[in-house]
């Protein structure tokens, strides 16, 4: 490889330690370029993109997107959706706290980073990872093993803890000053905060926020139910965006509810009728609910009671509900469920 | 009301989330040629601050993104080779 101007591909999330991995390699005359994985879990304002705004709060965006305008470096976005299955379904080294396979994902997402690298002649890689940053993935024991598994040993710096590191292939070759990397450690973030007030880094996202619903203890419960009452460990891409919306109920085994819980949710589920049935209230505002699995004709009852409670009509003494399936369409009248009828149970 | 730009190709990311309108019209791109038009139809709010951030990483121009109820519709002409920050080349899809 010509060794020309020196070109590293980093992996950006668009959090702080990610761009100031950026700018730390910027300000030695490294041309940087970057990629963001899309696995599906990614955590980019989804919540808040489903749901009614909040007055005045501005629209989601991509961090990474947005970090690689500021930083002026091309962005690769790469959607390794379908390959992630088999990391979360399946993780060789386990998972974190709840359903989170964080070693695996960051030994997939180096690994790719480094076919990129060697299909698009990068020098070397690098990313934003801190020492005992992490409890699974940002270790000292589990660093040696993300370059090895990844096949990137020597070849993937980490610029803000590379002090507390060995030695790197660009730093042996004199690409990469060592003297001017960083030697963070720990969750504490005030010295990346002092660097990116150095460096004039001034929009980041909250320092302490989280990258990956994997992580978030009620979404993996839902995961889980998903893959207990399907007999699979297997998911769809629907399946994980359904996930993140609505209020998730199973009053029985053989079916689930995902009720809208405002106007714009039940906008977006309405879009996933195909497969599904579909509630709604006649002429009365209210949640529109999507009945995932196989209700017998009376829990199909029990599940239009259940999606009426959730609307105006909760109180009537009787509502019209129209049930949709297959193109076809049946009106039910009922008795809204009284909330001392509802389990704690059925809350997935 | 002005006239909508008139789109060589159009994408539809309607109920899909960040990031998927932005990696279809990442993909949707690569069939379109410099000075070619896309439209994006999107219903995820974001993409009235990425699409425009995508434009300028990419050297892309942005001609405008008009909202219609929940539903929203940007119009991006292709830049050329020159016009894109340097990038050996691009392999999406990776």
């Amino acid at each position: 490889m010509s060794e020309g101007r020196i070109r590293a591909l980093g992996l950006l999330s668009g959090g702080l330690d990610s761009t100031l991995a950026v700018r730390v390699l910027q300000e030695q005359g490294i041309e940087v370029a970057c990629v963001n994985f899309h696995t599906g879990f990614c955590i980019q304002s989804h919540t808040g993109a489903m749901r009614n705004p909040k007055p005045g709060a501005p629209p989601p965006r991509h961090d990474a997107l947005h970090a690689a305008d500021k930083l002026g470096i091309r962005l690769h976005l790469v959607d390794i959706a379908e390959d992630y299955v088999r990391i979360v379904t399946d993780p060789k080294h386990g998972y974190g706290k709840n359903l989170n396979p964080c070693l695996d994902c960051k030994i997939f997402m180096v690994q790719k980073a480094m076919e990129m690298k060697e299909q698009m002649g990068f020098h070397f890689i690098f990313t934003g990872e801190v020492l005992g940053q992490r409890p699974m993935s940002q270790r000292r024991d589990t660093f040696p093993v993300i370059d090895r598994e990844s096949g990137a040993s020597g070849w993937l710096l980490r610029p803000l803890t590379a002090l507390r590191m060995p030695v790197t292939e660009p730093e042996k070759r004199g690409w990469v000053d060592r003297e001017r990397l960083h030697g963070f450690s720990g969750r504490n973030r005030k010295p990346q905060m002092a660097l990116a007030a150095q460096l004039g880094v001034t929009d980041y996202p909250s320092p302490a926020g989280g990258c990956c619903f994997l992580t978030d203890e009620n979404y993996s419960r839902k995961l889980q139910d998903l893959w207990q009452y399907r007999g699979s460990r297997e998911y769809a891409m629907e399946d994980i965006l359904l996930l993140k919306a609505g209020r998730h109920m199973r009053p029985a085994p053989g079916f689930k509810l995902i009720i809208g819980r405002d106007e714009a949710e039940n906008h977006f589920l309405s879009g996933f009728a195909e497969g599904r049935i579909l509630i709604r209230a006649k002429e009365i505002p209210g949640p529109l609910t999507l009945v995932e699995g196989t209700p017998t004709p009376e829990e199909l009852t029990l599940a239009c009671r259940l999606a009426a409670r959730f609307g105006k009509g909760k109180e009537l003494p009787e509502v019209v509900m129209v049930i949709e399936r297959d193109g076809s369409q049946e009106v039910r009248t009922i008795v809204p469920l009284p909330a001392h009828e509802i389990a704690e149970g059925w809350y997935v | 009301m002005t006239t909508q730009p008139n789109p060589d190709l159009v994408v539809d990311a309607r109920r899909l989330l960040c990031p998927m309108p932005i990696l279809r019209a990442e993909a949707a791109m690569q069939n379109l040629p410099a000075g070619g038009t896309l439209a994006v139809r999107a219903t995820d709010p974001g993409i009235t601050r990425d699409l425009p951030a995508w434009c300028r990483v990419n050297g892309h121009r942005l001609l405008e993104i008009r909202q219609s109820g929940r539903e929203w519709t940007g119009w991006v002409v292709k830049g050329g080779q020159e016009a894109a920050p340097p990038s050996p080349l691009d392999i999406s899809g990776v």
